[in-house]
C-alpha cells in the first residue's frame, strides 16, 4: 500500500492543476485516473488513424492565464491560437458572420440590420461591465455569507463594493444578467432573428435550459469571461487539441514530482473516525493519504465514491438534489477535405471559428422543446469548429477534423436508456443539419465518432454527460456551488476536498476550481499560499 | 459609396478615385470603417492650406441621420440639451446629447432643412439611440450616411473658391447658415460650418455627383491655392480652435465600461449647450442635480510653457496629480503650446497655474519635462474672418 500526502481522484484539468500546486508546495501527490489516458474531458485522442480528436471539450478561453503562466504551460507545450470569428448559417442561404475586426463586424451585422450593428456596441459594453464584476472572483474562494471570519467578511465587502460601484443602472443590469433568459436579454438590444440567435448560443451551451429559460443570460456571461491574450471574451484552439492542456498540466505536475496513475478506478474514499485516510480502488488496491481531493462531480463524489454512512444526511440530500442534467452530445468527424459552406469564402477568417445552424430564437427554443419531450432535437443547435483550419497537427495535410457540439440531447430517450438505434438517429440528424448548409460535407466524411450523454457519462464520468459538472444556474453558483455550506472546497469529512467544475467558479476548461481548492488545502496545512492572484482587470 | 456587402475591405468614399490620385504619401487611416487619408503630401503644408488658403477634407464617413415627421421638434428637444426651436430653417446648430444620467453620448451638428425636416451629423453611429428615443414620437429616422457625400472646404480663400465654382451670393451666408444650389441637376447643399474655427463651408451632394463636384471645386480653387488635407492636419486645426472630439476628449457614455469614466456636459465645458428652460430632455434631472451639487471634473484649456506638446501628460499641483491631458498640439498659427485637460474638481479654474509632466524622446533618449502651464479662458485661434459677413475674399 502506497502512501502519499495527498491523492487527487480524476486526471482532468482541474485534478491536474490541483495536484500540480500541491506538489509544487512540497507535498507528495498522486493523481488517480480511471481511464488508460489522462485528461478527463480535456483530451486529444487518435480515434481514426492519422486524426487527433478533441473528442470532448474543444475550445479554450476560460483557462486562467495566471495559471497558464504560473505552471509554465507554454514551456510544457501548450499553445492557444485565437479564433477568426464565428458564423451562423441561415435557412435562406445567407449567413451572419461575426469578426474580431470592429468595422468588419459592423459592416456584416449592418447587412442584416444597421440598428443592430450599432446596438452591438452597447451590448458589448454592457456584457463587458458584467464580466468585470465576475472576473476578479474567478481565482478566489467564494466568501461564505454566513461566516464571521475576517477573510469572508473582507471578500464579501469587496464583492459588495464592486457591485455598488457599478451604480444603479449597472446593479440593475447585474440582477438582470443573473436572472433573465438569454432570449429576453437579447430582445432588449436587437431586432434581427439571426443576430439574436447567433449571440444566444452561448447562453444554452452545456445547459439543460432553453433560450427563454430564466438563468441562461448568466450562462452567456460565463462564456464571455474568458480571454485569449487579454482579449476578454475571445476563444481559441489549443494546438494539438484540448489534450494539449492536460498534457502540459501533467508535465508541470511531473516536474514537481507528482505521480499520475492511470487505470486506477476508485471504488471509494476511505473514511475512518470522521477523517479521510485514503482511497480504495475497484481492483482492491489501496492508497493512503491524509488528504483526498475529488475532481469528480458532486453526485459521483458523494453518492458513488463515498458511503452515505460517512456523510451527514444533509450532504447526501444536497448531492441527490444537485442539478446536473444531460443536455448535449458530440460528433467528432474526420474529413477528407474542407467542406464548402453556403456563401463563405474558404479563405475567410470565419472558417477558423465556430459555426452554427440555428438562425432564430424560436428554432433554438423548439430544439429545447424536444429535450423536454425526452428526445434529441430534430433541428439541433450546433457549435461546430474545424481546428485543423489553424492547426496542422491534428489531421494529415489537406484533411480536417471537425468537432460538432450538439444541443440538445437528453440523458434518457422517452424514459429509457439510449439505444444504438437512437444514437444512429441522433447522428443522422446532426449530419443532415450540417449537410443542409454544406453541399459536399457528407461526401467528405471518413469517420465519425458519435457521443450521446450515455457515452460521455460512461467514458468521461460526467453524470448525465453534463459538461459543466452541474448546471450554471444562480442557485448553483458562487457560495451555492456545489451547495451552500460546502462552497469553499472542503468536504464534510476532514481531509476530504473537492476541486472539480462542480465547485466555484464552475465549468469550462478554466483550471480555477483546481487552483482555488489547492489554496484552501495549503491553508489548512498552514503552508504558504502559492496560488497566483488574478491579474488586475483594468 | 460602396454597397454594404460581404466584402471585407474598408469601404471607399465617393471621392476615393480623386483622393487616391492626390494622396502622394499613400498614408491611409480608418475613419468609421472607411479608408481615409491621414496625409496627402505634407501635414504641415496641409495645415497651412487650412489657415492661409483653402483645405478640402472628405467628410463622407460622418454619420448622417435624416429625421422628419410631425413630432420632430419635440423629439429633438427631448434628445438634445439645447433648445432646437431656436434653430431657424436653413440654419445649423451645434448640439450634444446625453443619457438619462446626464452623461454625454456624442456631439454633432443639426441641420434644419425645413420646418419638420432635420439632418443630424454625428461623430458616432447613433441609429440605436435615436430609435430608442423615438418611441412614442411620430418621427421617421433614416441613416443616410451612405447617401450623402460631403466635403469640408475651409480656409481664408474658401468663399472665393466656391464662388468661382458658381455658387453666387455665398459671401452673404452667415455662420451656421445654409443654402441650396443646383449642381448638374442635383441639389448641392452648402453650410457655413466646419471643424477648423476659420472661415469655411461644408458642401453636401449625392454620391453620383461627388467626383464631378471634386473636379469642379479643385478647378475653381486652383488660383486660390486649394489643397486636399488629411486627418492629421485637421486634428491640429481642431485643437488649436478648441473643438472636442468624441473618443479622444470624452468617451461616449454608451461605450463606458468602467464606472465613472463618462462625462457630463458641465465637465466638458459645454454648459452653454444645456437649456434648463426646456421642461424635459434626456439627462435634465441628473444635470440639474449636478448643477446643484457640483461636478466631479472640469475641462480646461492649458497654455503650456515651452514647445513640447503635452500629449497624454499628467497635470500636477504641488507634485500631486490633479488632471490629465486628452488632446495637445503645438499651434503653428497661434504659436502657442495648447492642451485640453480634464481636472478633478476643484482644480482648473481660469488663471490657475499647474505643471505638465511631459515625456519626449530624441534619438531614443527620453526626457521628462515639468512644464509650467496656465488655464486660459478661450481657444488661441479665433480669427475675425470666421464670423465676418459678407465673407472676405481671402
Amino acid at each position: 500500500m502506497k502512501k502519499y500526502d495527498a491523492i487527487v481522484i480524476g486526471a482532468g484539468h482541474n485534478g491536474l492543476t490541483n495536484a500540480s500546486y500541491l506538489a509544487k508546495a512540497g507535498l507528495s501527490v498522486a493523481v488517480l485516473e480511471r481511464n488508460a489516458y489522462i485528461g478527463g474531458a480535456t483530451v486529444s485522442r487518435e480515434l481514426h488513424e492519422g486524426w487527433i480528436y478533441s473528442n470532448c471539450s474543444y475550445v479554450c478561453s476560460l483557462l486562467r492565464p495566471e495559471i497558464t503562466r504560473d505552471l509554465e504551460l507554454p514551456r510544457h507545450g501548450l499553445q492557444v491560437v485565437p479564433y477568426g470569428g464565428s458564423t451562423t448559417f441561415m435557412r435562406n442561404g445567407d449567413y451572419l458572420g461575426s469578426y474580431f475586426d470592429h468595422d468588419r463586424q459592423y459592416r456584416e451585422f449592418a447587412r442584416h440590420s444597421k440598428r443592430d450593428a450599432n446596438a452591438y456596441d452597447r451590448y458589448s459594453a454592457d456584457v463587458l461591465k458584467q464580466t468585470r464584476l465576475i472576473r476578479p472572483f474567478l481565482l478566489k474562494t467564494p466568501p461564505d455569507p454566513t461566516s464571521l471570519k475576517l477573510r469572508d467578511l473582507k471578500d464579501l465587502a469587496d464583492f459588495a463594493g464592486s457591485f455598488l460601484h457599478m451604480g444603479e443602472e449597472g446593479l440593475a443590469d447585474t440582477i438582470r444578467f443573473w436572472t433573465k433568459s438569454v432570449g429576453d436579454y437579447l430582445n432588449e438590444y436587437f431586432e434581427t432573428d439571426v443576430i439574436k440567435a447567433h449571440l444566444a448560443g452561448s447562453g444554452i451551451i452545456g445547459t439543460a435550459l432553453g433560450v427563454f429559460s430564466p438563468g441562461t443570460a448568466y450562462v452567456l456571461l460565463h462564456h464571455y469571461m474568458g480571454e485569449v491574450d487579454g482579449t476578454v471574451g475571445a476563444w481559441g484552439f489549443a494546438r494539438g487539441g484540448m489534450g494539449a492542456v492536460s498534457a502540459a498540466l501533467s508535465k508541470s505536475l511531473q516536474t514537481f514530482g507528482g505521480d499520475i496513475i492511470c487505470d486506477a478506478n476508485v471504488d471509494r474514499i476511505i473514511v475512518k473516525n470522521g477523517k479521510a485516510t485514503g482511497v480504495a480502488l475497484k481492483n482492491g488496491d489501496e492508497y493512503q493519504a491524509p488528504i483526498v481531493v475529488s475532481n469528480l462531480d458532486p453526485k459521483r463524489t458523494f453518492l458513488d465514491i463515498m458511503e452515505a454512512e460517512d456523510l451527514p444526511a444533509e450532504v447526501v440530500k444536497k448531492a441527490t438534489n444537485f442539478k446536473i442534467r444531460g443536455s448535449s452530445g458530440k460528433l467528432n468527424i474526420a474529413l477528407d477535405g474542407v467542406p464548402k459552406f453556403n456563401g463563405l469564402d474558404l479563405n475567410s477568417p470565419l472558417m477558423i471559428g465556430d459555426m452554427h445552424f440555428s438562425d432564430s430564437l424560436t428554432r433554438q427554443e423548439r430544439a429545447y422543446d424536444d429535450w423536454k419531450d425526452e428526445t434529441w432535437s430534430k433541428d439541433p443547435y450546433l457549435d461546430m469548429t474545424m481546428p485543423t483550419m489553424a492547426d496542422p497537427t491534428m489531421a494529415p495535410p489537406g484533411k480536417h477534423f471537425m468537432s460538432v457540439f450538439v444541443q440538445y440531447a437528453p440523458p434518457k430517450i422517452n424514459g429509457r436508456e439510449w439505444t444504438d438505434e437512437d444514437k444512429a438517429g441522433f447522428e443522422k440528424t446532426v449530419l443532415d443539419q450540417i449537410g443542409n448548409y454544406s453541399p459536399n460535407f457528407k461526401d467528405l466524411i471518413l469517420h465519425c465518432e458519435t457521443r450521446t450523454p450515455r457515452e460521455i457519462e460512461a467514458e468521461v464520468g460526467l453524470t448525465e454527460g453534463n459538461i459543466f459538472q452541474g448546471e450554471l444556474t444562480f442557485d448553483q453558483l458562487l457560495f451555492n456551488r456545489p451547495f451552500p455550506g460546502y462552497a469553499q472546497y472542503r468536504g464534510p469529512v476532514k481531509g476530504m476536498y473537492m476541486c472539480g467544475s462542480g465547485t466555484h467558479p464552475g465549468g469550462g476548461v478554466m483550471a480555477a476550481p483546481g487552483a482555488n481548492a489547492a489554496r484552501e488545502i495549503l491553508s489548512d496545512l498552514k503552508k504558504p499560499n502559492i496560488i497566483p492572484e488574478g491579474y488586475a482587470d483594468d | 459609396m460602396s454597397e454594404l456587402s460581404n466584402d471585407t475591405m474598408l469601404l471607399e468614399t465617393p471621392f476615393h478615385s480623386r483622393i487616391k490620385e492626390l494622396c502622394g504619401l499613400n498614408d491611409w487611416g480608418n475613419w468609421s470603417g472607411y479608408t481615409t487619408p491621414n496625409a496627402y503630401f505634407d501635414v504641415e503644408l496641409e495645415y497651412f492650406a487650412l489657415r492661409s488658403t483653402t483645405g478640402v477634407f472628405d467628410l463622407s464617413p460622418m454619420n448622417k441621420y435624416r429625421i422628419t415627421g410631425p413630432d420632430v421638434e419635440p423629439y429633438l428637444n427631448r434628445l438634445v440639451t439645447r433648445d432646437v426651436s431656436k434653430i431657424g430653417i436653413n440654419r445649423v446648430g451645434y448640439a450634444i446629447w446625453c443619457d438619462d444620467a446626464g452623461q454625454l453620448l456624442d456631439d454633432g451638428t443639426l441641420f434644419r432643412l425645413s420646418k419638420n425636416d432635420y439632418r443630424l451629423c454625428a461623430y458616432r453611429r447613433a441609429t440605436d439611440w435615436l430609435q430608442w428615443c423615438a418611441l412614442g414620437f411620430d418621427v421617421n429616422i433614416v441613416d443616410e450616411t451612405d447617401e450623402i457625400a460631403g466635403l469640408a472646404v475651409q480656409g481664408p480663400t474658401s468663399c472665393s473658391t466656391l464662388t468661382a465654382m458658381g455658387l453666387t451670393d455665398l459671401e452673404h451666408l452667415k455662420p451656421f447658415g445654409m443654402k441650396n444650389y443646383d449642381f448638374e441637376g442635383e441639389s448641392l447643399m452648402v453650410s457655413r460650418t466646419g471643424f477648423t474655427g476659420d472661415l469655411g463651408y461644408e458642401v453636401w451632394i449625392a454620391p453620383e455627383k461627388a467626383e464631378l463636384l471634386w473636379d469642379r471645386l479643385f478647378a475653381a480653387g486652383k488660383q486660390f491655392l486649394i489643397k486636399p488635407i488629411g486627418s492629421y492636419a485637421l486634428d491640429i486645426a481642431r485643437i488649436e480652435t478648441g473643438f472636442l472630439q468624441a473618443g479622444v476628449d470624452f468617451v461616449s457614455a454608451e461605450e463606458v465600461i468602467r464606472p465613472g469614466r463618462s462625462r457630463s456636459p458641465f465637465e466638458l465645458g459645454l454648459a452653454w449647450l444645456v437649456d434648463f428652460n426646456k421642461p424635459l430632455f434626456n439627462g435634465r434631472k441628473a444635470l440639474l442635480a449636478e448643477r446643484e451639487n457640483g461636478s466631479r471634473y472640469r475641462f480646461a484649456l492649458l497654455d503650456i510653457d515651452g514647445n513640447k506638446p503635452a500629449d497624454h501628460s499628467f497635470i500636477l499641483k504641488g507634485g500631486k496629480q490633479v488632471g490629465t491631458v486628452t488632446s495637445a498640439v503645438w499651434c503653428p498659427t497661434a504659436k502657442s503650446n495648447l492642451a485640453f485637460a480634464q481636472f478633478e474638481m476643484p482644480h482648473g479654474a481660469v488663471g490657475e497655474k499647474f505643471v505638465a509632466e511631459i515625456y519626449y524622446q530624441r534619438e531614443l533618449h527620453w526626457t521628462r519635462l515639468l512644464a509650467p502651464c496656465t488655464v486660459i479662458d478661450r481657444p488661441v485661434f479665433n480669427p475675425a474672418r470666421r464670423r465676418k459677413t459678407p465673407a472676405i475674399a481671402f
